[in-house]
């Protein structure tokens, strides 16, 4: 029972050094947001959001990474009650999902380049690709970390400690799955109404 | 402090996921529909949206990020944060729109006129 405890101790420090990486992450994105807040309209008279954004496609997006906040949360309760293959299940359902969001927003950016509003058509350019830029690197960080779990939990046995980065795995997508609500509404609902 | 062995069972924690996910899909429809179709004019519309954005923060901090559940450390960090945040994003807002009156190239007697049009000063 006493080496139970200790345990949970050390996951327990381990948990919020993490969480505190999070918050700086958090402050790394809330200057890329207020970057993009003072120069939402600074257009150069290129186009604004109200002409570019496409709002159906980003509500798709925002379903892709809400469901898999949620598949990411079912692979956790799988794995606290020992179900390895339920577990790799939901975590590749999650990387699958993971992976469509990423290909709809290099979709997206690709058409506003090819369109010639790329970063460098207006500062308000600049700052939109920034900040979503900014998260969409951190989903791709996020799916590198994702398979190499997989890959460790389909060749190895299952261990206490995939519990355990499996945990700080959920609270990072959770934490990518709040700043995409705020891009979705600050960038895209409000920069959408001119 | 001591540690707390969990005692909730796997059902509510399963509920915890159920509910947080329905929630935010709910409130994400919400604040697009409301945008989309246009019910109230854009001025009220930006608070809807940004009230409805953190009602959803809070939806995934309470279901999903679990704040609460172990170390009281999490809370004060992401309290701290939240702080940091305000400050950074609503302190560029307000001192970038004042600067802005600055950058205009007007002589001091327009600027004198276009801030009193604009905001009473």
């Amino acid at each position: 029972m006493n080496e139970v405890i200790r345990e949970k101790e050390i996951q327990e420090k381990k948990t919020v050094g993490f969480w505190i990486y999070l918050m700086t992450d958090l402050i790394l994105f809330a200057s890329l947001f207020a970057t993009f807040a003072v120069l939402r309209t600074a257009t150069a008279g290129g186009p604004s959001g109200a002409e570019l954004f496409d709002l159906p496609f980003v509500l798709l997006e925002t379903m892709i990474l809400l469901t898999s906040s949620f598949t990411v949360g079912l692979a956790i309760l799988g794995a606290a009650r020992g179900y390895k293959k339920q577990t790799i299940f939901w975590l590749m359902v999650t990387f699958a999902l993971g992976v469509a969001f990423l290909a709809l927003e290099l979709t997206e950016f690709n058409h506003l380049v090819a369109e010639g509003n790329g970063w460098d058509r207006s500062a308000f350019l600049s700052a939109f690709f920034t900040l979503v830029g900014t998260h969409g690197l951190h989903i791709a960080v996020g799916l590198l970390w994702l398979g190499v779990m997989i890959y460790r939990l389909v060749r190895f046995k299952f261990k206490k400690t995939d519990l355990n980065r499996l945990a700080l795995f959920g609270l990072f997508w959770h934490f990518l799955d709040v700043v995409w609500i705020f891009i979705f509404s600050i960038v895209y609902l409000i920069g959408s109404m001119a | 402090m001591s540690p707390r062995i969990e005692h909730r069972n796997s059902q509510t924690r399963y509920l915890s996921y159920i509910v947080g996910f329905i929630l935010s899909i709910l409130t994400t429809l919400a604040a697009y529909l409301a945008v989309v179709k246009q019910v109230w004019p854009m001025e009220t519309l930006v608070y809807i949206v940004m009230g409805i954005a953190v009602v959803q923060l809070a939806v995934q901090a309470v279901f999903f990020l679990h704040i609460g559940r172990g170390s009281h450390w999490k809370v004060v960090t992401f309290a701290f944060a939240i702080l940091v945040v305000l400050i950074v994003v609503v302190g560029s807002i307000w001192i970038m729109n004042n600067l802005d009156y600055n950058m205009m190239h007007m002589t001091p007697e327009q600027q004198h006129i276009y801030m009193l049009q604009h905001e009473g000063i």
